[in-house]
């Protein structure tokens, strides 16, 4: 549904952008409808660069990415909007996500705002509850209070919420999970893996190996840009071909089996 | 003994009242002992390490001593803990990557960290060369500002940098969180490296990943609320845990292996506590799966056997 064909994205670097820089080298791959693709590389290897390509904030210099069929680059203004409806995306620092003056559910005003303004008061909190209801938070809980007073995870659903009103196809999740804590992350994870059965594509973005495995169908791993390796994630982590992967893997630590 | 920390507790002043972050803690760290000390946020491990170092100006020391190679340290007086700081505790503190001043090069900011403590740059460059070789940084570093190098670069100068004088105790404080996966190895393999190279004698490693902890660290503590849960040797933790809440913490963790499709991982419903009003009785009750009547009596936090301590009522029978 969302394919990515031979992508490269060049960053300009230095004092006037005279260097450049490639960031994300003829990368492909695709994602389909009711599964989890899993970007996984260390800094520097363009993760974020490419769910920031699928999602129009930077350009892509070469190839092209599809969106069911259409060209994601040629669109402009309200086709663009029109795909903001079906792809979106939350990011690592929930807490900068927000703005701490306002109230934590103004992020939902603002997507009335933008595609719902005709909507009656009691269908939009219905839809509202909906959402809350479909990432597990209580309404009570979270709706009238400012970020501060919130949990990294309850901010982190309140994002994948405002995502759900706009009736969403793909979601690009960069690291939601990094800043948060052992305890809630798997409560996060898990969302990933229930809105995955309700027939979502998601591009889930992580430099940890043991989450990209727990909760991912498909892997790739990436190297400065490049992809190494890419296929069902049983086959990635089980016979990895790739001595990088190798190496990666190696790594990870894991509880009761020490590095060698 | 290294360290020794008797019924500690520092309060966070706020408008609100006094934000019992470390409520009474008591813990030993031996030499070339690495403790781990984990649990989640807010739990009040990084009030910890830091009491131990600074008191930052909202924090206030209220109660309790700690001993350091058998002198006191006199964690409360600012002015006082300038002479143990850096020579005998030293930080890395959770940010390291931003700890370096991006206006000075490395070399210079040494020397000036140096002068500070009245100490000539030039007879410990030798061996703060010796130790940049040792973690794979070349002398030439030294000409570079902190903007120049990667995030595993800055980590690995700032624990070189912070470990120069042989401190006793080293508190590294989630020194691995920011890292790729092989960088965290090389960071958290270069801590084991300098304790065994005696340039530490003991450290405190807090983070709230248990599987980093299970590879470095000899033994782990887990806090919860402020208040201590259990501790015990890093194998004891993680095959034979006691405390509900570290058996629930190590829950959670997925291990490469282990997928969404064929077991769903549980986390930990609710959230720690307000430590501004703490709870009578346990404090990790309202979240506790094995919470009965008595635990409305805050359990003792005591022994069951070979250096294995425990705050539970269920987990102590």
């Amino acid at each position: 549904m969302l394919t990515l064909d031979h992508v490269s994205v060049r960053y300009k670097i230095g004092t006037f952008g005279g260097g450049s820089l490639l960031a994300v080298d003829d990368v492909s791959f695709s994602v389909e409808r009711g599964s989890v693709l899993s970007l996984i590389g260390e800094s520097g290897s363009g993760k974020s660069t490419i769910g920031r390509s699928i999602l129009r904030l930077v350009p892509a210099q070469s190839g092209r990415i599809t969106f069911d069929g259409v060209d994601v680059s040629t669109l402009h203004r309200r086709e663009l909007k029109e795909y903001y409806r079906h792809v979106q995306g939350v990011f690592q620092d929930p807490f900068s996500s927000f703005n701490p003056i306002y109230k934590a559910d103004h992020v939902f005003a603002t997507v009335r705002e933008g595609f719902f303004p005709g909507l009656a008061d009691r269908d939009w909190r219905r839809k509202i509850e909906q959402a809350l209801e479909a990432v597990s938070l209580t309404p009570a809980d979270v709706l009238g209070k400012y970020p501060h007073q919130l949990s990294g995870g309850q901010l982190q659903r309140l994002l994948v919420a405002r995502a759900l009103l706009l009736d969403i196809d793909v979601l690009v999740a960069d690291e939601i999970i990094s800043m948060l804590d052992a305890s809630t992350r798997i409560e996060v994870l898990n969302l990933l893996g229930d809105l995955k059965a309700r027939g979502l594509a998601i591009v889930f973005i992580t430099h940890d190996l043991s989450l990209g495995n727990y909760i991912s169908d498909e892997t790739v791993i990436l190297k400065k840009g490049r992809v190494v390796e890419a296929g069902p994630t049983p086959e990635v982590y089980g016979h990895p071909e790739d001595d990088y992967t190798r190496a990666l893997l190696a790594a990870v630590p894991h509880l009761g089996r020490r590095w060698t | 003994m290294s360290l020794q920390v008797d019924d500690l507790c520092v309060y966070y002043r706020s408008l609100a009242g006094d934000v019992k972050a470390v409520d009474g803690v008591s813990l030993e760290v031996h030499d070339g002992e690495i403790m781990g000390l984990a649990g989640e946020s807010g739990c009040g491990k990084s009030t910890l390490g830091k009491a131990l170092i600074k008191l930052d100006t909202r924090m206030r020391w209220v109660d309790g001593h700690v001993t350091l190679d058998g002198r006191e340290l006199p964690v409360w007086d600012d002015a006082a803990m300038n002479d143990r700081r850096y020579a005998d505790v030293s930080l890395v503190p959770q940010y390291a990557m931003s700890a370096l001043n991006p206006t000075r090069k490395l070399g210079r900011m040494a020397r000036e960290l140096l002068e500070s403590r009245g100490l000539d740059f030039a007879p410990v460059k030798p061996e703060l060369v010796r130790r940049l070789e040792l973690v794979g940084l070349e002398q030439s570093v030294l000409d570079l500002y902190p903007i120049e190098m990667s995030g595993g670069m800055k980590q690995r100068f700032v624990l070189v940098l912070s470990t120069l004088l042989n401190p006793s105790l080293l508190i590294a404080d989630e020194i691995t969180s920011a890292l790729d996966v092989s960088t965290q190895k090389a960071v958290a393999e270069m801590l084991v490296g300098f304790r065994d190279r005696e340039f530490i004698k003991s450290a405190i490693m807090i983070t709230h990943d248990l599987s980093i902890l299970s590879q470095v660290a000899n033994t782990i503590l887990v806090m919860y609320a402020g208040k201590l849960a259990e501790k015990a040797s890093t194998e004891t933790i993680v095959e034979a845990p006691r405390h509900p809440y570290t058996r629930m913490l190590i829950g959670t963790l997925p291990e490469v292996g282990v997928r969404f499709a064929d077991r769903r991982l549980a986390g930990i419903k609710g959230r720690p506590p307000s430590l501004l009003n703490p709870p009578e009785g346990c404090r990790f009750r309202d979240r506790c799966p094995l919470a009965t009547a008595r635990c409305a009596i805050e359990p003792p936090y005591r022994s069951c056997g070979d250096g294995h301590l425990v705050a539970c009522w269920e987990a102590a029978a």
